[in-house]
């Protein structure tokens, strides 16, 4: 089997305090991987590795290897710019630019882009507006701020603003917990579509949402990784039973 | 219940008084300088250079001292501030260096303005060989607003939402791009107002450019940045204290020249955030 990420032996620390305990995972490529766990689990610190984001934070070490694509990520020497450009994020708030939505999509060509050519900045904004469904609605109010969009629509602007600087990893942090129920299956959607083109993480504590929506689910608590393995048997025969009470509701 | 209503009352009351108290001066200064120094205003007083010991004639030297001044000032102490600002604000890591230096920075803004004249006069006019000059004046009034502009600057800086530092960087820009294309442009208005308080400060300060540049009266236009000129505020000071028998009506339209040279100066800048505001929503 093939992953796309692998984590060994990894660990980290926000100065004094353990968050993440000798974590060993697998992430494959075109499955969606939801982790799972109460607040304070270390599921977002362990996202945030994927990407480097951590690094932001003063005072956080990291030990251990991660593997993307067979090459370890937390070298020092590793051109985080790349990585980025690789490892996308999905925010927990929907953070489009206070730019136009023409703009947002655009900005990581702006950034990336040697030379710019307007034809192909058009036809970079219509892919990546039709592949987060939002090309037929929008199409005719390009120019228009994308603060003005409504919530979900904002998301979906997040997520064709991460694919137009074409990664290979989506990572998604709480991606739906600002949407309402019917916006939140459209986004779900919408995931199970881009998992044929992407390594798809999502960070989520709505249980049922990482069981409608992920094929692997992974159980953390306390910055461990207590059970990993496909959705259907993590929830209806998990191996620990911190992970069966945790998804029988006993706490968390 | 009622009681409460009565409170809030007497609260409302005051802070009504409060806010005309602060309104009523200042609308006394404008209707007195305009209604006293509109008559004087006319062709020959902004074009026309003082005649007669200062008691005729016009101010157009000092009106151009005053615009060199306050231009040059801005062009020394805008690029550093923000520089400055960028700095404390994105890259330096929060400790006992940095708060002194940003304790340091606010306190310079409450330094009074003669012992800014007095330290231009040592490092530009006589250390650095400027003599009283242009250059030596505009550099003195750039340090003077430099707390200003670097304050504000680094307060509309911080303001942007770390959210669009995050999310830029997690798109792969470097630090750099993400000040220049995230956060630069969405704090430009807050750069603005401190440029504009920076500049009516330069503008009206008579202390910091009477020893490093003010003339008492030259009736010419300053040929290059190392020449002499008047200016303004001094010339306020010079023709309502110095020289007798000035017509009232001379000095009050001085000053109403140099309220609007002010504010002239602001509405560039005012245009220039409005539009930028516009942008702005978040």
């Amino acid at each position: 089997m093939s992953f796309k990420i692998i984590t060994k032996n990894l660990n980290l620390w926000y100065g004094g305090f353990h968050a993440l305990k000798n974590i060993n995972s697998g992430f494959e490529a075109n499955r969606i991987t939801a982790i799972i766990g109460p607040s304070g689990c270390g599921k977002s610190t362990m996202l945030r590795v994927f990407n480097r984001m951590n690094d932001l934070i003063d005072g956080v070490r990291t030990q251990g290897e991660v593997l993307i694509d067979r090459v370890n990520i937390l070298d020092s020497g590793v051109d985080l710019v790349a990585l980025r450009k690789k490892v996308g994020m999905v925010f927990q708030r929907p953070n489009p630019f206070p730019l136009s939505i023409y703009e947002n999509i655009i900005f990581g060509e702006k950034i990336h882009g040697e030379h710019i050519i307007r034809d192909k900045l058009d036809e970079i904004v219509e892919k990546s507006l039709k592949d987060v469904l939002l090309w037929d609605e929008l199409k005719d109010k390009l120019n228009e701020p994308a603060l003005r969009l409504s919530l979900e629509q904002k998301q979906r602007l997040c997520i064709a603003r991460l694919i137009a600087i074409r990664p290979d990893v989506l990572l998604m942090d709480e991606p739906c917990s600002t949407l309402d129920p019917q916006a939140t299956a459209r986004v779900e959607e919408l995931m199970r579509e881009l998992k044929n083109k992407y390594t798809i993480i999502i960070v989520t504590h709505n249980m049922q949402q990482a069981a409608r929506v992920s094929d692997d689910t992974g159980f953390m608590l306390l910055g461990e990784l207590v059970e990993f393995g496909r959705t259907d048997q993590v929830f209806k025969a998990p191996l620990d039973q911190r992970t069966e009470d945790y998804i029988t509701g006993r706490y968390g | 219940m009622r009681n409460s209503h009565r409170t809030q009352n007497i609260a409302f009351f005051f802070l009504l008084l409060a806010t005309l108290l602060i309104i009523i001066p200042v609308g006394l200064i404008v209707v007195v300088i305009i209604q006293k120094g509109l008559p004087a205003i006319n062709w020959q007083f902004v074009s026309d250079i003082p005649r007669q010991g200062m008691r005729t004639g016009g101010i157009f030297p000092a009106i151009v001292g005053t615009f060199y001044l306050v231009s040059g000032a801005i062009l020394f102490a805008l690029p550093i501030g923000l520089l400055a600002a960028i700095y404390l604000s994105e890259y330096a890591k929060e400790n006992l260096l940095t708060r002194i230096i940003k304790l340091a920075i606010v306190n310079l803004a409450g330094v009074p303005s003669v012992v800014y004249g007095l330290f231009g006069l040592a490092l530009f006019v006589v250390f650095l060989k400027f003599g009283a000059s242009i250059l030596a004046g505009s550099l003195t009034l750039g340090i003077m607003i430099l707390p200003v502009i670097i304050t504000t600057s680094r307060e509309a800086l911080e303001s942007v939402p770390q959210s669009f530092r995050e999310v830029s960087l997690s798109l792969g820009a470097s630090k750099w791009q993400t000040i220049r294309h995230i956060v630069l442009p969405n704090a430009i208005p807050g750069i603005l107002t401190g440029t504009i308080l920076g500049l009516g400060r330069a503008a009206g300060e008579t202390a910091p450019i009477l020893f490093t540049v003010a003339a008492f009266y030259l009736p010419r236009l300053p040929k290059s940045i190392f020449d002499q000129a008047m200016a303004l505020p001094y010339h306020l000071y010079v023709i309502s204290t110095q020289v007798p028998n000035v017509d009232e009506k001379i000095r009050y339209g001085t000053a109403f020249v140099l309220l609007t040279l002010v504010l002239f100066m602001n509405l560039v800048a005012i245009i220039i955030r409005t539009k930028f505001r516009k942008k702005k929503k978040w």
